[in-house]
């Protein structure tokens, strides 16, 4: 299974959310690697009562072994239903531009 | 990881009212997601200290247990962990990071 559908299938599993987004990024970074950089935009309601800090901690959590392995760099947006609603549309989550070559 | 490592990031935390972990300097990140904060703070102005995590191994591994955290840039303000990349990049489009600056204590 490719790091992609993995990353997919754990989050499914883990927070049932009502939208999940995620994108990859790692051919926009330095170094060989396929399935590096990740951009995941995630809409469940298991966030709801929880911090940025916590509500990022649970989904690095949920891909622990996946950080340790193949991802290196995985960005993310966490929102409750109630929040992507109110954002209407407006949620988007920008890569920024590399700005090395080193890895880990 | 070893407890010194440990106290040696703690006191490098409370040192500064505000500390990035970062994959290069401000003025050369080496790292995309380290040169977005670096250059939000420097947007902001206020003093704020740095340590390039390249440069050690021990506390570039011993910073993600420290916050419980598996990713750096780490930005804390105040001794207190606040975020990553997205965190401090959304937190700066909502102004609270700015809050936050401009209340953090001593000099960096």
């Amino acid at each position: 299974m490719s790091t992609e559908a993995t990353i997919e299938s754990k989050l499914i599993a883990e927070f049932s959310p009502s939208r999940l987004r995620i994108d990859n990024d790692s051919k926009r970074h330095a170094g060989p690697a396929t399935e590096s950089h990740f951009r995941v935009v995630i809409v469940a309601d298991t966030f709801h009562g929880c911090n940025r800090v916590k509500r990022q901690r649970m989904v690095y959590a949920c891909l622990s072994d996946e950080l340790a392995g193949p991802i290196h760099a995985l960005q993310m947006k966490c929102l409750t239903p109630k929040e992507y609603e109110a954002a209407d549309g407006e949620v988007t989550l920008k890569a920024p531009p590399c700005a090395g070559a080193n890895k880990g | 990881m070893s407890d010194t490592t440990q106290e040696r990031i703690d006191e490098i935390v409370k040192k500064y009212p505000i500390m990035l972990f970062m994959k290069g300097s401000p003025d050369q990140p080496q790292c995309g997601f380290s040169s977005r904060v670096a250059m939000i703070l420097k947007d902001h102005g206020k003093p704020f200290a740095s340590f390039d995590v390249l440069s050690d191994p021990t506390i570039r591994e011993g910073i993600k247990t420290y916050a419980n955290w598996p990713t750096i840039p780490q930005l804390y303000i105040d001794g207190e962990f606040v975020g990553g990349s997205d965190i401090v990049s959304e937190m700066y489009l909502s102004n609270e990071l700015q809050t936050l600056l401009d209340a953090a204590t001593g000099k960096a």
